[in-house]
């Protein structure tokens, strides 16, 4: 008998002598058809359309079906979809759904309930906004087709309902969907692979889904979030562990299966335990960033923000986030994520090379730069941003700018930098934030490098030449054509600096060697995924 | 007595009136936004905005507030703004494993520290209760997280005798309960016992100097009964007065200890809450815990009386 066994059986005998009932055997979970994960966050909401967080996108992947996905080569496959039709003039979009969907109430999937999903999700999607700017309607068909006709032709149309960049153009039933988009939905009811057990689920500890057994899945070989989405696991727990340590410790026990996001620190702890594995999560990686404030000086003059850039190493910046492993980052002097398609680094040269502070210093005296205190957000609570911030500290002193650091979290950084007042009014001169790689493959699912003023995402850029070359990209009837607006696009963007980037980055994945199927991805695919005892 | 139950429980109104009000102009005015939480690092300002309107955060203080007011006049806390969940749904359940939590440390920390609080007194001066002194500066000093990841590390990840995180309900059976009880309750009893044995042990060594215990040993009675019946009924009111403070212990050392244990309690439900700017459950989880607070003193102003007649009300 070992010291636990011996522990466990004096402890149950003390209970069955002072409780009789009360000791019963703990519920057995069903070892080898549970999958217990540790996802990146908590998720404190369900609803993917009205909270955009990654983890809500992640965990509804497995509750909502979509009618077309990307598969790992980034190109859109149908899913939900049978067949589609557009008209020769590229303004009718006519779809047709597979035959015997079903949501996990039983209902059938009808091309009413895409209408109204479409709808809600057009109404918060960049791309979505985009073609409700130019729809003329969105009508059903029939039970199984639905067409979308449009006031001038959308070539990115199957992009637009593939891409797993937030909000996903999820279908949801029809009595769902007609929620306002800026309001939750209270109904949790898919079409996916598993069911959402609601009464389960402890928001910040703990979500559960269940295999759906009237489930379709397509025939084809899953890939990320197309073919067939074949569930090998009857229940997944998703436990929330707020504290890395804790979760480490917890994999290495055999207590939870499989942890999205283990920190670096603790991935050498990690590779020494022989039943755990530990790989790259997502191949797309993640573009760390950091965003100044078009609207106030100094930033407001383009020369301050190219001075920030002549200075700024990006290896500072990625030692800072994954400490000595070469393997896990690369320079990046441009926008797009590395490996992609889109990939250039036109107009990248003063990112490249020797890091040239005199000439920032004199760079930054031309624009004009008083020694104003240059208001610098930093959230402490996500390490990512902290690293940054810290990275940014130096790098603005060390060309003689006057740094009003900001130490605060991440509730607060997002207010903050929705302020567009002056940075001593409650403003900000700049923030630290990162991207998922698979955001920045292209100018559709690109938020941050818009730059079309009040209406761009935060530090409001003001770039005709920029907008320009996103409208040529998204107009482009070829790859090459594409390549080349891409390519204006990233000079534009560098020779204005929308944004600076500081580097790509890699993030870990690990999981208990019984687990076999794990994909890697920009996001947790769990279909495939299975787990011996 | 009744009288004076009644008065206290009736004194506790204005007293939650104030934490009412003083929670929730202080969320009003801290910096955050949850609107901005939600919407995620892809939404526009646009999004944000909108997403702030529907959540009625753009209305006037006086506004926000009469509302919630109103609410928890009806005992209505309210819904949290992330999970659409009433708080007190929210609160229902995480409060059984924070109370597990607090009640197993309590328990334990009693019975650990007051024994050796007693025992130090007796043998004051001794290496046993230098020892005893000795461990409550390391009590004192040591932060939760660090015993917390000591005890996960060896007890949990080397010996493999017990769980390194989570929380099992008492209805699944006694032993998945304590299982998950042990390594928090010790590390979050750490300070207590440090803070109980402290205050038996300086109690006591004043009793012992009394005449009455001296008459005790000279009637020839043994140390036994002088020490754990005569002495320490007289040592008890200071030591139940600092076991009532410490409850804002637990409560406080709750909210590392269950993150660290990833045990989804209160305590994590509130540190979730203020780093989303969740406000509704800040306030109610607040609410709570001034209320607990209010009724644990209430009832050791009560247990006075049982320990010590001459006390009247």
């Amino acid at each position: 008998m070992d010291r636990r066994t011996f522990l466990k059986t004096t402890a149950g005998a003390g209970a069955l002598m002072t409780t009789g009932s009360l000791f019963t055997p703990a519920i057995a979970q069903g070892a080898s058809k549970t999958l217990r994960f540790v996802p990146q966050a908590n998720l404190a909401n369900f609803d993917p359309i009205w909270g955009t967080q990654y983890v809500v996108r992640n965990a509804a992947v497995l509750v909502w079906d979509t009618l077309y996905g990307f598969d790992e080569k980034l190109q859109p496959q149908r899913q939900m979809i049978e067949s589609e039709e557009t008209s020769s003039d590229g303004l009718t979009w006519t779809f047709k759904l597979r035959p015997g969907l079903k949501f996990h109430d039983g209902q059938p999937v009808l091309a009413k309930d895409c209408v109204a999903s479409l709808t809600r999700w057009s109404a918060r999607d960049p791309m979505g906004l985009m073609l409700k700017g130019i729809q003329q309607e969105l009508t059903a068909v029939d039970d199984r087709t639905f067409k979308w006709v449009l006031k001038k032709p959308y070539p990115k149309m199957l992009l637009a309902l593939a891409k797993n960049s937030t909000p996903m153009a999820f279908i949801m039933p029809e009595r769902v969907a007609k929620t306002d988009p800026f309001k939750q939905i209270e109904e949790y009811v898919g079409s996916g692979p598993m069911k959402f057990v609601k009464g389960e689920w402890v928001p910040g500890a703990k979500a559960v889904f269940e295999k759906f057994a009237d489930y379709k899945p397509r025939d084809e070989k899953a890939s990320w979030l197309a073919g067939g989405k074949n569930m090998l696991i009857d229940r997944i727990e998703w436990v929330v562990m707020p504290d890395p340590a804790t979760a480490s410790a917890a994999l290495q026990n055999g207590e939870v299966d499989w942890w999205e996001n283990p920190i670096s620190d603790l991935v050498p702890v990690l590779r020494k335990n022989r039943n755990v594995a530990v790989d790259i999560a997502d191949p797309l990686g993640n573009i760390g960033t950091f965003r100044m404030n078009h609207l106030h000086p100094p930033f407001n003059d383009v020369r301050a923000r190219r001075a920030v850039l002549m200075a700024l190493d990006q290896e500072e910046y990625m030692r800072a986030l994954v400490g000595d492993d070469n393997s896990l980052w690369k320079p990046l002097p441009g926008y797009f994520t590395p490996d992609t398609p889109l990939y250039n680094e036109d107009g990248g040269e003063i990112l490249k090379g020797k890091r040239d502070i005199a000439g920032a210093k004199k760079l930054l005296a031309e624009s004009g730069y008083t020694n104003q205190p240059v208001t610098c957000v930093v959230a402490q609570d996500q390490p990512i941003t902290k690293g940054q911030g810290d990275v940014t500290a130096e790098l603005l002193k060390r060309i003689g700018m006057n740094v009003d650091f900001v130490a605060t979290d991440w509730g607060t950084t997002g207010q903050r930098r929705a302020q567009k007042s002056p940075p001593g009014q409650g403003g900000w001169a700049m923030f630290h934030s990162w991207h998922s790689g698979s955001d920045c493959i292209n100018p559709a699912v690109y938020i941050a490098i818009r730059a079309s003023g009040d209406g761009a995402w935060f530090g409001w850029p003001n770039v005709p030449d920029v907008e320009k070359e996103v409208t040529n990209w998204f107009d482009a009837k070829t790859l090459d054509e594409e390549k080349a607006a891409a390519r204006r696009l990233n000079k534009a963007a560098l020779d204005n600096v929308v944004f600076a980037p500081t580097g790509f980055f890699l993030t870990y994945q690990a999981w208990r060697k019984n687990v076999a199927g794990i994909v890697k991805g920009p996001l947790p695919f769990f279909w495939g995924v299975s787990k011996s005892a | 007595m009744f009288t004076y139950v009644v008065r206290r429980i009736l004194a506790t109104i204005p007293v939650m009136v104030v934490v009412a009000l003083f929670v929730f102009s202080l969320l009003f005015i801290a910096p955050g936004d949850p609107a901005a939480v939600i919407a995620g690092d892809q939404a526009t300002p646009q999004d944000v905005e909108r997403i702030r309107q529907s959540l009625g955060l753009d209305r006037p203080f006086l506004v926000q507030f009469s509302d919630w007011a109103w609410r928890l006049l009806h005992f209505d806390l309210g819904r949290s703004i992330f999970t659409n969940l009433p708080v007190s749904t929210m609160i229902a359940q995480r409060i059984e494993p924070t109370l597990s939590l607090m009640v197993v440390t309590l328990l334990l920390s009693i019975a650990v520290a007051v024994p050796i609080g007693v025992l130090a007194a007796w043998k004051a001066g001794s290496w046993f209760d230098r020892a005893i002194m000795g461990f409550a500066v390391f009590g004192f000093s040591v932060p939760v997280f660090v015993v917390g990841y000591l005890l996960a590390y060896f007890f949990a990840l080397q010996l493999e005798w017990l769980p390194v995180q989570g929380y099992t309900s008492i209805s699944q059976g006694l032993w998945p309960w304590l299982e998950n009880l042990i390594l928090p309750s010790i590390a979050l009893g750490c300070v207590y016992i440090a803070l109980i044995a402290r205050i038996t042990r300086a109690t006591m060594l004043e009793v012992l100097q009394q005449d009455y215990i001296r008459t005790a040993r000279a009637k020839g009675l043994a140390q036994g009964p002088i020490l754990f019946i005569h002495a320490l009924k007289n040592a008890s009111v200071p030591i139940v007065t600092v076991i009532g403070i410490g409850i804002a212990l637990l409560i406080g050392g709750a909210v590392v200890t269950e993150s660290v244990f990833a045990i989804p309690g209160l305590g994590r439900l509130t540190v979730d809450a203020i780093l989303r700017r969740d406000y509704p459950v800040i306030q109610g989880v607040v609410l709570l815990f001034s209320f607990l607070y209010v009724l644990v003193n209430l009832a050791i102003d009560l247990l006075y009386t049982v320990i010590d007649p001459r006390i009247r009300y």
